[in-house]
């Protein structure tokens, strides 16, 4: 969605042709998003079917151009102020699964497993910052590819948050507490595994 | 090689004695060469500060050694200490540590002026060490009437002003946004690229990242130690975004 509403606003700023419009969307970003051509064509394709946009006659050299619709510029304006898919949550984040398990296996030290995602996590901030720091990029707007570098610092540092978080929680528990609960527990419902015919979606949903 | 700017070798720090003694910092060996950022991080009361005042000559270590430029702190009179601390090391204090009496600008100056500069001198260039810090027009204010994050700007200009060769920076964006914060990192890593050499205290795993090393501390003691001798890498990365 939002290359179609991107490549919709950009030509809001006038007729573009295929090719000219990848450009500008990638220029825009920095670099960071790189489109294929027959994306670009499939997108302005259904743009034109949605009455988003529509197809100018070709030029002497054969290029066509697109032209904004009234329509997109009201869909333009729609996307820009109000949150759409971008402002839902992200994928599920595997790593507070990895500390949970780890936690019920005896033997286990947790703080290490916590400290060796940390590290791993700061060795991935500085790459970014070494990214942000590259002075021999060229053709892309600075300022776009800055901001989407560091919205991957902030994701990140919120990773290493959370661990430092995990790491003092489980550390007051170990203390107040004494030992975390280990093992196998045998008062979970026994049930073997359903033969394939029984399993239902929702089964598989739940494994996923 | 040439003599690293700084380096602790097996330092420990206790504080008090008997029942109430506390084992602040526990055998830390640490080096920062010239061009060299190193950060420290660790929970609350891991032992960072006790280490930068250490690193400073603030105060002496209860056994080990710390060297600047090859000189034990230990052996140095207290006039060369002393002269030590203001001409080569920068030093940003946890809780800034202005002279309530001086202006932002007098306050800057100060290290430069009781190290012989002329006044006039020593104001230009605290002059142009606030503008760094984005604190132009505000010089004739006092501590009292600046906020927070200025109060810290202006001890960052006092700690990088003049040829300082050593920054030692104990949490110096505590009281900064993030974008304020960069601005400091950069500025800090600047002044590292030239040559200083800095330690730098930080809960921000964000701003830690700007060191060439990060260092973890845990109840005074460094942990996974082989890991924090090689600069970060690459392969470390690619293992973070396996995960
Ligand atoms: N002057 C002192 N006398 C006694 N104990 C002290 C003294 N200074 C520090 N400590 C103790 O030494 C330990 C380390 O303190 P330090 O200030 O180095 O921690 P820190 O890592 O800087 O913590 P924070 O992140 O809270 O600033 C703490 O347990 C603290 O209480
Ligand atoms: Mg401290």
């Amino acid at each position: 969605m939002t290359v179609r509403h991107g490549l919709l606003a950009i030509l809001g700023e006038g007729a573009c042709h295929g090719y000219q419009l990848k450009q500008e969307f990638e220029v825009r970003t920095g670099g960071s998003w790189p489109l294929n051509v027959a994306q670009v064509y499939s997108t302005l394709d259904r743009l034109v079917r949605d009455g988003l946009v529509i197809e100018d006659s070709a030029r002497s050299d054969g290029a066509r151009r697109y032209r904004i619709t009234e329509v997109g510029r009201a869909e333009v304006a729609r996307w820009l102020y109000s949150p759409g898919v971008e402002a839902s949550a992200v994928g599920r984040d595997e790593l507070p699964t990895k500390i949970a398990i780890a936690l019920t296996l005896p033997g286990t030290d947790v703080a290490a497993t916590v400290q060796a995602h940390r590290r791993a996590a700061i060795a991935q901030l500085q790459e970014l910052n070494a990214l942000k720091r590259d002075e021999h990029r060229s053709e892309v707007s600075d300022l776009g590819w800055e901001l989407t570098l560091d919205a991957a610092v902030f994701a990140v540092k919120s990773r290493v948050q959370w661990l430092d978080h995990a790491e003092a929680k489980i550390a007051r528990a170990q203390r107040e507490s004494g030992a975390l609960p280990y093992g196998l527990r045998d008062d979970l419902p026994g049930r073997g595994r359903p033969r394939a015919a029984e399993r239902t979606p929702g089964d598989a949903e739940a494994r996923r | 090689m040439s003599t690293p700017l700084l380096v602790l070798d097996e330092i420990s720090k206790v504080y008090g004695s008997g029942d109430t003694a506390v084992r602040a910092v526990d055998a830390i060996s640490l080096t920062v060469e010239r061009g060299e950022l190193v950060a420290l991080m660790g929970t609350s009361g891991s032992g960072k500060s006790t280490v930068l005042a250490l690193s400073g000559g603030l105060t002496s270590p209860t056994s080990g050694e710390v060297q600047i430029d090859g000189a034990n702190l230990a052996a140095l009179s207290a006039r060369r200490l002393a002269r030590l601390r203001r001409r080569t090391i920068g030093f940003i204090f946890q809780e800034y540590n202005l002279v309530p009496s001086l202006t932002a600008v007098e306050n800057v100056a100060l290290p430069l002026e009781l190290d012989g500069w002329s006044v006039g001198r020593a104001r230009v260039a605290a002059r142009e060490a606030l503008t760094l810090v984005e604190l132009a027009g505000l010089e004739a204010r006092y501590p009292a009437d600046l906020s927070g994050g200025q109060r810290q700007r202006v001890a960052i200009a006092r700690a990088v002003v003049g040829p300082r060769e050593l920054i030692l920076a104990d949490e110096p964006t505590g009281a900064l946004d993030s974008e304020n914060g960069e601005r400091v990192l950069a500025l800090l890593r600047r002044r590292v690229d030239a040559g200083a050499g800095g330690l730098l205290v930080t809960h921000d795993p964000a701003f830690a990242a700007w060191a060439d090393r990060v260092v973890f501390l845990r109840d005074g003691r460094a942990i996974d130690e082989s890991q924090s001798q090689r600069p970060l890498t690459t392969q470390g990365a690619a293992e973070a975004s396996s995960l």
